[in-house]
Protein backbone atom coordinates (compact mmCIF):
# COMPACT_ATOMS: atom_id res chain seq x y z
CA UNK A 1 0.00 0.00 0.00
CA UNK A 2 2.70 2.41 1.09
CA UNK A 3 4.43 1.18 -2.12
CA UNK A 4 1.62 2.10 -4.04
CA UNK A 5 1.19 5.60 -2.91
CA UNK A 6 4.68 6.35 -3.47
CA UNK A 7 4.75 4.80 -6.74
CA UNK A 8 1.11 7.26 -7.40
CA UNK A 9 2.67 10.28 -6.18
CA UNK A 10 5.28 9.75 -8.56
CA UNK A 11 3.17 9.25 -11.85
CA UNK A 12 0.76 11.84 -10.19
CA UNK A 13 3.22 14.34 -10.86
CA UNK A 14 4.86 12.88 -14.10
CA UNK A 15 1.19 12.37 -16.04
CA UNK A 16 0.12 16.05 -16.42
CA UNK A 17 3.71 17.56 -16.65
CA UNK A 18 4.24 15.19 -20.19
CA UNK A 19 0.07 15.60 -20.59
CA UNK A 20 -0.13 19.28 -20.88
CA UNK A 21 2.43 19.38 -23.71
CA UNK A 22 0.37 16.61 -25.64
CA UNK A 23 -2.63 18.57 -25.03
CA UNK A 24 -1.80 21.75 -26.19
CA UNK A 25 -0.45 20.24 -29.44
CA UNK A 26 -4.31 18.40 -30.27
CA UNK A 27 -1.69 15.23 -29.19
CA UNK A 28 -4.20 14.15 -26.77
CA UNK A 29 -4.27 10.71 -28.56
CA UNK A 30 -0.60 10.27 -27.86
CA UNK A 31 -1.08 8.90 -24.66
CA UNK A 32 -3.71 5.99 -25.14
CA UNK A 33 -1.51 4.84 -28.12
CA UNK A 34 1.38 4.98 -26.36
CA UNK A 35 -0.48 2.75 -23.42
CA UNK A 36 -2.07 0.57 -25.45
CA UNK A 37 1.93 0.07 -27.31
CA UNK A 38 2.92 -0.31 -23.61
CA UNK A 39 0.37 -2.77 -23.15
CA UNK A 40 1.80 -4.83 -25.82
CA UNK A 41 5.16 -4.35 -24.53
CA UNK A 42 3.98 -6.21 -21.06
CA UNK A 43 2.66 -9.10 -22.87
CA UNK A 44 5.92 -9.63 -24.44
CA UNK A 45 7.52 -9.27 -20.81
CA UNK A 46 5.38 -11.78 -19.55
CA UNK A 47 5.71 -14.11 -22.15
CA UNK A 48 9.44 -13.95 -22.33
CA UNK A 49 9.43 -14.13 -18.03
CA UNK A 50 11.19 -10.57 -18.00
CA UNK A 51 9.87 -7.55 -15.41
CA UNK A 52 6.59 -6.42 -17.56
CA UNK A 53 7.76 -2.34 -16.93
CA UNK A 54 10.72 -3.06 -18.53
CA UNK A 55 9.46 -4.18 -22.03
CA UNK A 56 6.96 -1.98 -21.92
CA UNK A 57 9.28 1.13 -21.62
CA UNK A 58 11.75 -0.57 -24.35
CA UNK A 59 8.59 -1.00 -26.58
CA UNK A 60 6.91 2.27 -26.49
CA UNK A 61 10.12 4.41 -26.15
CA UNK A 62 10.99 2.60 -29.51
CA UNK A 63 7.23 3.00 -30.99
CA UNK A 64 7.77 6.85 -30.35
CA UNK A 65 10.63 7.00 -32.39
CA UNK A 66 8.48 5.00 -35.46
CA UNK A 67 5.61 7.24 -34.45
CA UNK A 68 7.35 10.79 -34.86
CA UNK A 69 9.75 9.18 -37.65
CA UNK A 70 6.56 8.01 -39.60
CA UNK A 71 4.96 11.38 -39.08
CA UNK A 72 7.48 13.74 -40.06
CA UNK A 73 7.27 11.60 -43.52
CA UNK A 74 4.04 13.48 -44.04
CA UNK A 75 2.78 10.45 -45.84
CA UNK A 76 0.34 9.76 -43.46
CA UNK A 77 -1.67 11.88 -41.10
CA UNK A 78 -0.39 12.55 -37.51
CA UNK A 79 -3.56 10.82 -36.01
CA UNK A 80 -3.70 7.97 -38.60
CA UNK A 81 -0.19 7.25 -37.25
CA UNK A 82 -1.61 7.31 -33.75
CA UNK A 83 -4.21 5.04 -34.86
CA UNK A 84 -2.11 2.32 -36.54
CA UNK A 85 -0.18 2.03 -33.64
CA UNK A 86 -2.74 1.98 -30.98
CA UNK A 87 -4.33 -1.03 -32.72
CA UNK A 88 -1.27 -2.31 -34.32
CA UNK A 89 0.00 -2.52 -30.75
CA UNK A 90 -3.58 -4.06 -29.48
CA UNK A 91 -3.35 -6.77 -32.09
CA UNK A 92 0.37 -7.85 -31.03
CA UNK A 93 -0.69 -7.58 -27.13
CA UNK A 94 -3.82 -10.37 -28.17
CA UNK A 95 -2.09 -12.45 -30.15
CA UNK A 96 0.83 -13.29 -27.19
CA UNK A 97 -2.14 -13.22 -24.96
CA UNK A 98 -4.01 -16.07 -27.25
CA UNK A 99 -0.71 -17.67 -27.47
CA UNK A 100 0.29 -18.19 -23.76
CA UNK A 101 -2.64 -18.75 -22.04
CA UNK A 102 -2.13 -18.65 -18.28
CA UNK A 103 -1.30 -15.54 -17.33
CA UNK A 104 -4.74 -13.66 -17.20
CA UNK A 105 -5.47 -12.83 -14.12
CA UNK A 106 -2.40 -11.16 -13.92
CA UNK A 107 -4.19 -9.06 -16.87
CA UNK A 108 -7.06 -7.41 -15.34
CA UNK A 109 -4.39 -5.78 -13.29
CA UNK A 110 -2.55 -4.37 -16.07
CA UNK A 111 -5.49 -2.91 -18.07
CA UNK A 112 -7.25 -1.19 -14.97
CA UNK A 113 -4.10 -0.77 -12.10
CA UNK A 114 -3.80 -1.81 -9.07
CA UNK A 115 -1.95 -1.16 -5.72
CA UNK A 116 -1.68 -4.72 -4.68
CA UNK A 117 1.11 -5.67 -7.49
CA UNK A 118 3.05 -3.08 -7.10
CA UNK A 119 7.21 -4.76 -5.52
CA UNK A 120 10.02 -2.94 -4.52
CA UNK A 121 12.06 -3.68 -7.83
CA UNK A 122 8.96 -1.98 -9.34
CA UNK A 123 8.87 1.03 -7.52
CA UNK A 124 12.52 2.17 -7.39
CA UNK A 125 11.91 2.28 -11.56
CA UNK A 126 9.11 3.93 -11.33
CA UNK A 127 10.49 6.81 -8.96
CA UNK A 128 13.70 6.67 -10.94
CA UNK A 129 12.68 7.15 -14.32
CA UNK A 130 9.78 9.83 -12.98
CA UNK A 131 12.88 11.63 -11.76
CA UNK A 132 14.19 11.53 -14.92
CA UNK A 133 11.09 12.85 -16.59
CA UNK A 134 10.45 15.59 -14.01
CA UNK A 135 13.90 17.05 -14.98
CA UNK A 136 13.56 16.99 -18.26
CA UNK A 137 10.89 18.82 -18.33
CA UNK A 138 11.87 21.23 -15.92
CA UNK A 139 15.50 21.87 -17.49
CA UNK A 140 13.69 22.35 -21.26
CA UNK A 141 10.92 23.95 -20.43
CA UNK A 142 10.99 26.66 -22.23
CA UNK A 143 12.45 25.05 -25.42
CA UNK A 144 9.10 22.74 -25.02
CA UNK A 145 7.01 25.20 -24.41
CA UNK A 146 7.81 27.51 -27.55
CA UNK A 147 8.10 24.39 -29.89
CA UNK A 148 4.31 23.41 -28.49
CA UNK A 149 3.41 26.74 -29.11
CA UNK A 150 4.56 27.32 -32.14
CA UNK A 151 7.20 25.09 -34.22
CA UNK A 152 7.61 27.28 -36.95
CA UNK A 153 8.37 30.06 -34.98
CA UNK A 154 10.69 27.51 -32.65
CA UNK A 155 12.97 26.41 -35.89
CA UNK A 156 13.33 29.42 -37.34
CA UNK A 157 14.70 30.81 -33.84
CA UNK A 158 17.27 28.19 -34.48
CA UNK A 159 15.58 25.44 -31.96
CA UNK A 160 16.08 21.68 -33.12
CA UNK A 161 12.29 21.06 -33.49
CA UNK A 162 12.63 17.37 -34.74
CA UNK A 163 14.99 16.40 -31.78
CA UNK A 164 12.69 17.95 -29.35
CA UNK A 165 9.42 16.59 -30.61
CA UNK A 166 10.85 13.41 -30.82
CA UNK A 167 12.32 13.39 -27.25
CA UNK A 168 9.23 15.10 -26.11
CA UNK A 169 7.32 11.99 -27.17
CA UNK A 170 10.14 9.63 -25.94
CA UNK A 171 9.31 11.12 -22.67
CA UNK A 172 5.58 10.68 -22.90
CA UNK A 173 6.75 6.77 -23.82
CA UNK A 174 8.49 6.31 -20.47
CA UNK A 175 5.46 8.47 -18.44
CA UNK A 176 3.21 5.97 -19.66
CA UNK A 177 5.01 3.30 -19.05
CA UNK A 178 5.47 3.65 -15.96
CA UNK A 179 2.25 4.17 -14.86
CA UNK A 180 0.33 1.26 -16.66
CA UNK A 181 0.92 -0.58 -13.05
CA UNK A 182 -0.79 1.84 -10.79
CA UNK A 183 -3.45 3.34 -13.57
CA UNK A 184 -3.61 0.62 -15.85
CA UNK A 185 -3.28 0.63 -20.06
CA UNK A 186 -7.09 1.66 -20.45
CA UNK A 187 -6.81 4.87 -18.23
CA UNK A 188 -3.46 6.33 -18.05
CA UNK A 189 -4.20 8.59 -20.92
CA UNK A 190 -6.93 9.99 -18.68
CA UNK A 191 -4.68 10.99 -16.21
CA UNK A 192 -2.67 12.45 -18.31
CA UNK A 193 -5.41 14.75 -20.23
CA UNK A 194 -7.96 15.39 -17.26
CA UNK A 195 -6.36 17.54 -15.10
CA UNK A 196 -4.63 19.44 -17.80
CA UNK A 197 -8.31 20.24 -19.34
CA UNK A 198 -9.65 20.93 -15.75
CA UNK A 199 -6.38 23.38 -15.31
CA UNK A 200 -7.09 24.83 -18.74
CA UNK A 201 -10.97 25.91 -17.50
CA UNK A 202 -9.28 28.77 -15.41
CA UNK A 203 -7.82 30.77 -17.89
CA UNK A 204 -4.19 30.86 -16.61
CA UNK A 205 -0.90 30.94 -18.50
CA UNK A 206 0.72 27.73 -19.17
CA UNK A 207 3.26 27.91 -15.79
CA UNK A 208 0.36 27.91 -13.67
CA UNK A 209 -2.19 25.97 -16.05
CA UNK A 210 0.89 23.31 -15.58
CA UNK A 211 1.17 23.89 -11.81
CA UNK A 212 -2.75 23.44 -11.68
CA UNK A 213 -2.73 20.32 -13.40
CA UNK A 214 -0.23 18.56 -11.39
CA UNK A 215 -2.23 19.31 -8.16
CA UNK A 216 -5.34 18.02 -9.33
CA UNK A 217 -3.43 15.08 -10.84
CA UNK A 218 -2.10 14.89 -7.37
CA UNK A 219 -4.96 15.27 -5.39
CA UNK A 220 -6.87 12.70 -7.60
CA UNK A 221 -4.08 9.83 -7.16
CA UNK A 222 -4.18 10.39 -3.64
CA UNK A 223 -7.72 10.35 -3.16
CA UNK A 224 -8.47 7.49 -5.95
CA UNK A 225 -5.66 5.33 -3.99
CA UNK A 226 -7.43 5.85 -0.66
CA UNK A 227 -10.99 5.00 -2.22
CA UNK A 228 -9.09 1.96 -3.91
CA UNK A 229 -7.88 0.33 -0.61
CA UNK A 230 -10.96 0.58 1.28
CA UNK A 231 -13.85 -0.30 -1.06
CA UNK A 232 -11.22 -2.62 -2.98
CA UNK A 233 -11.75 -0.53 -6.32
CA UNK A 234 -9.63 -0.99 -9.41
CA UNK A 235 -7.20 1.59 -8.81
CA UNK A 236 -6.87 3.32 -11.99
CA UNK A 237 -10.70 3.59 -12.23
CA UNK A 238 -11.00 5.34 -8.77
CA UNK A 239 -8.37 7.94 -9.97
CA UNK A 240 -9.58 8.32 -13.06
CA UNK A 241 -13.26 9.09 -11.30
CA UNK A 242 -12.23 11.91 -9.11
CA UNK A 243 -10.31 13.55 -11.93
CA UNK A 244 -13.74 13.26 -13.88
CA UNK A 245 -15.20 14.81 -10.80
CA UNK A 246 -12.59 17.51 -10.34
CA UNK A 247 -12.78 18.62 -14.33
CA UNK A 248 -16.95 18.98 -14.28
CA UNK A 249 -16.32 20.99 -10.58
CA UNK A 250 -13.70 23.24 -12.59
CA UNK A 251 -15.97 23.64 -15.70
CA UNK A 252 -18.86 24.81 -13.57
CA UNK A 253 -16.63 26.87 -10.84
CA UNK A 254 -14.82 28.19 -13.74
CA UNK A 255 -17.37 29.57 -15.85
CA UNK A 256 -17.45 32.85 -16.86
CA UNK B 1 26.42 57.63 -51.67
CA UNK B 2 27.69 55.26 -50.13
CA UNK B 3 25.96 51.70 -49.70
CA UNK B 4 25.05 50.44 -46.18
CA UNK B 5 26.08 47.20 -45.01
CA UNK B 6 24.11 44.29 -47.06
CA UNK B 7 22.17 42.41 -44.07
CA UNK B 8 20.26 39.85 -46.51
CA UNK B 9 21.93 38.96 -50.44
CA UNK B 10 20.17 36.47 -52.78
CA UNK B 11 21.95 35.08 -56.01
CA UNK B 12 20.58 33.28 -58.23
CA UNK B 13 18.06 31.57 -55.71
CA UNK B 14 16.02 29.09 -56.44
CA UNK B 15 13.00 26.75 -55.48
CA UNK B 16 11.24 23.73 -56.05
CA UNK B 17 8.32 22.17 -54.11
CA UNK B 18 8.17 18.63 -55.71
CA UNK B 19 9.97 20.11 -59.05
CA UNK B 20 7.09 22.68 -59.60
CA UNK B 21 9.48 26.20 -59.61
CA UNK B 22 8.21 28.77 -57.06
CA UNK B 23 11.04 30.94 -57.71
CA UNK B 24 13.93 31.09 -60.08
CA UNK B 25 16.40 32.92 -60.24
CA UNK B 26 15.74 35.59 -57.88
CA UNK B 27 18.77 37.97 -56.73
CA UNK B 28 18.40 41.09 -54.49
CA UNK B 29 19.94 42.42 -51.47
CA UNK B 30 18.51 44.21 -48.53
CA UNK B 31 20.42 46.50 -47.04
CA UNK B 32 20.92 47.84 -42.96
CA UNK B 33 17.92 50.42 -42.64
CA UNK B 34 15.90 49.46 -45.69
CA UNK B 35 11.80 49.46 -45.16
CA UNK B 36 10.94 46.88 -47.93
CA UNK B 37 7.54 45.94 -49.38
CA UNK B 38 7.10 42.55 -51.25
CA UNK B 39 4.57 42.37 -53.00
CA UNK B 40 3.05 39.95 -55.84
CA UNK B 41 0.09 37.40 -56.59
CA UNK B 42 -0.75 34.49 -54.62
CA UNK B 43 1.53 31.80 -54.87
CA UNK B 44 4.03 34.16 -56.31
CA UNK B 45 6.53 32.81 -53.99
CA UNK B 46 6.25 36.00 -51.13
CA UNK B 47 6.12 33.32 -48.56
CA UNK B 48 8.42 30.86 -50.11
CA UNK B 49 11.06 33.93 -50.11
CA UNK B 50 10.72 34.57 -46.66
CA UNK B 51 11.17 31.09 -44.99
CA UNK B 52 13.83 30.36 -47.27
CA UNK B 53 15.56 33.25 -45.82
CA UNK B 54 14.68 32.41 -42.58
CA UNK B 55 16.39 28.89 -43.23
CA UNK B 56 13.07 26.91 -42.55
CA UNK B 57 13.58 25.71 -46.39
CA UNK B 58 16.64 25.28 -48.43
CA UNK B 59 16.88 26.79 -51.65
CA UNK B 60 17.28 24.78 -54.78
CA UNK B 61 19.81 26.78 -56.02
CA UNK B 62 21.79 29.47 -55.17
CA UNK B 63 23.68 31.30 -52.41
CA UNK B 64 22.15 33.29 -49.69
CA UNK B 65 24.43 35.39 -47.28
CA UNK B 66 23.03 36.75 -44.16
CA UNK B 67 25.27 39.49 -42.56
CA UNK B 68 28.01 38.70 -44.55
CA UNK B 69 28.02 35.15 -43.55
CA UNK B 70 27.46 32.24 -45.72
CA UNK B 71 23.44 30.33 -44.65
CA UNK B 72 24.87 27.47 -43.81
CA UNK B 73 27.08 29.27 -41.27
CA UNK B 74 24.68 32.14 -40.12
CA UNK B 75 23.88 31.18 -36.64
CA UNK B 76 22.46 34.31 -34.99
CA UNK B 77 19.18 33.46 -35.25
CA UNK B 78 18.28 36.22 -32.68
CA UNK B 79 19.50 38.94 -35.38
CA UNK B 80 16.16 38.26 -37.84
CA UNK B 81 12.89 39.14 -36.07
CA UNK B 82 9.72 37.33 -37.93
CA UNK B 83 6.05 37.88 -37.54
CA UNK B 84 4.44 34.98 -38.85
CA UNK B 85 0.98 35.41 -41.09
CA UNK B 86 -0.53 34.40 -37.40
CA UNK B 87 -4.05 36.31 -36.62
CA UNK B 88 -5.92 33.31 -38.69
CA UNK B 89 -4.50 30.66 -37.28
CA UNK B 90 -5.79 28.89 -33.92
CA UNK B 91 -4.22 29.10 -31.05
CA UNK B 92 -7.15 30.87 -29.57
CA UNK B 93 -7.25 28.17 -26.83
CA UNK B 94 -3.40 27.87 -26.25
CA UNK B 95 -2.99 28.39 -21.97
CA UNK B 96 -0.69 30.91 -22.81
CA UNK B 97 -0.06 34.70 -21.66
CA UNK B 98 1.13 37.91 -23.71
CA UNK B 99 4.57 37.49 -21.22
CA UNK B 100 4.74 34.24 -21.91
CA UNK B 101 4.67 34.29 -25.87
CA UNK B 102 6.66 37.65 -25.89
CA UNK B 103 9.69 35.64 -23.66
CA UNK B 104 10.30 33.51 -26.78
CA UNK B 105 11.68 35.94 -28.62
CA UNK B 106 14.73 35.57 -26.10
CA UNK B 107 15.30 31.74 -26.48
CA UNK B 108 16.82 32.63 -29.86
CA UNK B 109 19.98 34.18 -27.63
CA UNK B 110 19.86 31.37 -24.87
CA UNK B 111 21.57 28.03 -24.82
CA UNK B 112 19.28 25.08 -23.87
CA UNK B 113 19.04 24.36 -20.39
CA UNK B 114 19.84 28.69 -19.89
CA UNK B 115 16.82 29.95 -17.73
CA UNK B 116 15.97 34.01 -18.53
CA UNK B 117 17.99 36.21 -16.54
CA UNK B 118 16.54 39.58 -15.50
CA UNK B 119 17.94 41.19 -18.58
CA UNK B 120 16.26 38.88 -20.21
CA UNK B 121 12.95 39.85 -18.27
CA UNK B 122 13.86 43.82 -18.63
CA UNK B 123 13.88 43.54 -22.87
CA UNK B 124 10.52 41.40 -23.01
CA UNK B 125 9.09 44.32 -21.01
CA UNK B 126 10.46 46.52 -22.74
CA UNK B 127 9.11 44.76 -26.09
CA UNK B 128 5.90 44.68 -24.49
CA UNK B 129 5.81 48.59 -23.74
CA UNK B 130 7.20 49.83 -27.08
CA UNK B 131 4.55 47.51 -29.10
CA UNK B 132 1.29 48.84 -26.80
CA UNK B 133 0.46 45.87 -24.96
CA UNK B 134 2.26 46.09 -21.80
CA UNK B 135 -1.22 46.47 -19.90
CA UNK B 136 -1.90 43.04 -21.62
CA UNK B 137 0.67 41.09 -19.86
CA UNK B 138 -0.82 38.70 -18.37
CA UNK B 139 -3.86 38.41 -20.30
CA UNK B 140 -4.50 34.73 -22.54
CA UNK B 141 -3.41 35.58 -26.10
CA UNK B 142 -6.49 33.87 -26.69
CA UNK B 143 -8.64 36.91 -25.35
CA UNK B 144 -7.18 39.66 -27.72
CA UNK B 145 -8.19 40.86 -30.50
CA UNK B 146 -6.37 40.55 -34.09
CA UNK B 147 -4.78 43.47 -33.85
CA UNK B 148 -3.45 43.42 -30.44
CA UNK B 149 -2.45 39.67 -31.10
CA UNK B 150 -0.59 41.07 -33.79
CA UNK B 151 1.22 43.53 -31.78
CA UNK B 152 1.98 40.45 -29.67
CA UNK B 153 3.90 38.74 -32.11
CA UNK B 154 5.83 41.44 -33.13
CA UNK B 155 7.06 42.31 -29.19
CA UNK B 156 7.98 38.78 -29.62
CA UNK B 157 9.86 39.60 -32.73
CA UNK B 158 11.22 42.82 -31.08
CA UNK B 159 12.53 41.06 -27.99
CA UNK B 160 15.27 38.71 -29.63
CA UNK B 161 16.53 42.62 -30.28
CA UNK B 162 16.88 42.14 -34.18
CA UNK B 163 18.08 43.56 -37.18
CA UNK B 164 15.73 42.77 -38.86
CA UNK B 165 11.89 42.56 -38.98
CA UNK B 166 10.28 40.35 -41.55
CA UNK B 167 6.09 40.40 -41.46
CA UNK B 168 4.46 38.58 -43.60
CA UNK B 169 0.87 39.93 -44.20
CA UNK B 170 0.55 41.42 -41.12
CA UNK B 171 -2.69 43.34 -41.30
CA UNK B 172 -4.45 40.69 -42.31
CA UNK B 173 -7.14 40.24 -40.17
CA UNK B 174 -6.33 43.81 -38.37
CA UNK B 175 -9.10 46.17 -38.67
CA UNK B 176 -8.48 49.85 -41.14
CA UNK B 177 -8.66 51.57 -37.88
CA UNK B 178 -6.11 49.59 -36.16
CA UNK B 179 -4.15 49.42 -39.65
CA UNK B 180 -2.94 53.05 -40.13
CA UNK B 181 -1.90 52.80 -36.39
CA UNK B 182 0.25 49.70 -37.37
CA UNK B 183 1.58 51.58 -39.76
CA UNK B 184 2.63 54.22 -38.22
CA UNK B 185 4.30 51.62 -35.28
CA UNK B 186 6.02 49.76 -38.13
CA UNK B 187 7.59 53.37 -39.63
CA UNK B 188 8.57 54.49 -36.39
CA UNK B 189 10.65 51.21 -35.81
CA UNK B 190 12.37 51.85 -39.10
CA UNK B 191 13.00 55.25 -38.33
CA UNK B 192 13.09 55.67 -34.72
CA UNK B 193 15.04 52.59 -33.74
CA UNK B 194 16.68 51.71 -36.68
CA UNK B 195 15.28 48.67 -37.95
CA UNK B 196 15.79 46.90 -41.23
CA UNK B 197 11.67 45.86 -42.14
CA UNK B 198 10.72 43.61 -44.87
CA UNK B 199 7.31 43.03 -45.20
CA UNK B 200 4.69 40.97 -47.38
CA UNK B 201 1.69 42.32 -48.60
CA UNK B 202 -1.02 42.06 -51.46
CA UNK B 203 -2.11 45.38 -50.67
CA UNK B 204 -0.06 47.78 -53.08
CA UNK B 205 -1.62 50.66 -51.73
CA UNK B 206 -0.13 50.27 -48.07
CA UNK B 207 3.50 49.29 -49.63
CA UNK B 208 3.55 52.19 -52.03
CA UNK B 209 2.56 54.45 -49.28
CA UNK B 210 4.16 52.90 -46.67
CA UNK B 211 7.73 51.35 -48.13
CA UNK B 212 10.68 53.18 -48.84
CA UNK B 213 11.27 49.99 -51.46
CA UNK B 214 9.55 47.57 -53.30
CA UNK B 215 10.52 44.55 -54.21
CA UNK B 216 7.66 42.81 -57.03
CA UNK B 217 7.52 39.20 -56.85
CA UNK B 218 5.88 36.49 -59.11
CA UNK B 219 8.58 33.40 -59.47
CA UNK B 220 11.15 35.88 -60.40
CA UNK B 221 11.98 39.49 -59.87
CA UNK B 222 9.43 41.49 -62.24
CA UNK B 223 10.62 44.74 -60.05
CA UNK B 224 13.22 46.30 -57.45
CA UNK B 225 13.04 49.61 -56.76
CA UNK B 226 11.45 53.22 -55.77
CA UNK B 227 7.41 52.46 -55.06
CA UNK B 228 7.15 55.84 -57.06
CA UNK B 229 8.57 54.73 -60.48
CA UNK B 230 7.87 51.17 -60.01
CA UNK B 231 4.20 51.07 -59.29
CA UNK B 232 2.47 51.68 -62.63
CA UNK B 233 0.04 49.99 -64.99
CA UNK B 234 3.11 48.37 -67.26
CA UNK B 235 4.71 46.61 -63.82
CA UNK B 236 1.46 45.75 -62.28
CA UNK B 237 0.27 43.91 -65.48
CA UNK B 238 3.53 42.02 -65.77
CA UNK B 239 2.85 41.02 -62.14
CA UNK B 240 -0.95 40.46 -62.04
CA UNK B 241 -1.71 40.19 -65.49
CA UNK B 242 -3.77 42.64 -67.50
CA UNK B 243 -6.57 44.84 -66.09
CA UNK B 244 -4.76 45.44 -63.09
CA UNK B 245 -5.19 48.73 -61.24
CA UNK B 246 -4.21 50.03 -58.25
CA UNK B 247 -7.24 49.86 -55.71
CA UNK B 248 -6.91 49.17 -52.22
CA UNK B 249 -8.28 46.29 -50.90
CA UNK B 250 -8.71 44.47 -47.32
CA UNK B 251 -9.42 41.44 -46.41
CA UNK B 252 -10.40 41.51 -43.02
CA UNK B 253 -11.60 37.85 -41.80
CA UNK B 254 -14.06 38.33 -38.69
CA UNK B 255 -12.74 36.26 -36.13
Amino acid sequence: MVRAFEAGIAIGIVAPLIGMFLVVRRYSLMADTLAHVSFAGVAIGLLLKINPIFSAIGLSVVAAFGIESLRNSRRIFGESVLALFLSGSLAVAVIILSLAKGFNANLFSYLFGSISTVSTGDLLVIIALAIIVFLDVVFLYKELFFTSFDPELAEASGLPVKVINLMMVMLAAVAVAISIRIVGVLLIGALMVIPVISAMQYGRGFRITLILSVVFSLVSVITGLFASYYFDLASGGAIVLVALIFFILSLIVAKK
Amino acid sequence: MQLEEPYIKLENVSFSYDSVPVIEDLTFTVRKGEYLGIIGPNGGGKTTLIKIILGLLHPTNGVITLFGKDRHDFKEKHRIGYVPQRITQADKNFPATVFEVVRTGRIARLGFFEKFTKKDIEVVEHAMEISGIARYRDTLIGNLSGGERQRVFIARALASEPDVLILDEPTVGVDIGAQKTFYDFLASLNRDHHLTIIFISHDIDAVSQETKTVLCLNHNLVCHGLPHDLLNEHILNRLYGRHSRIVSHNTNKKE
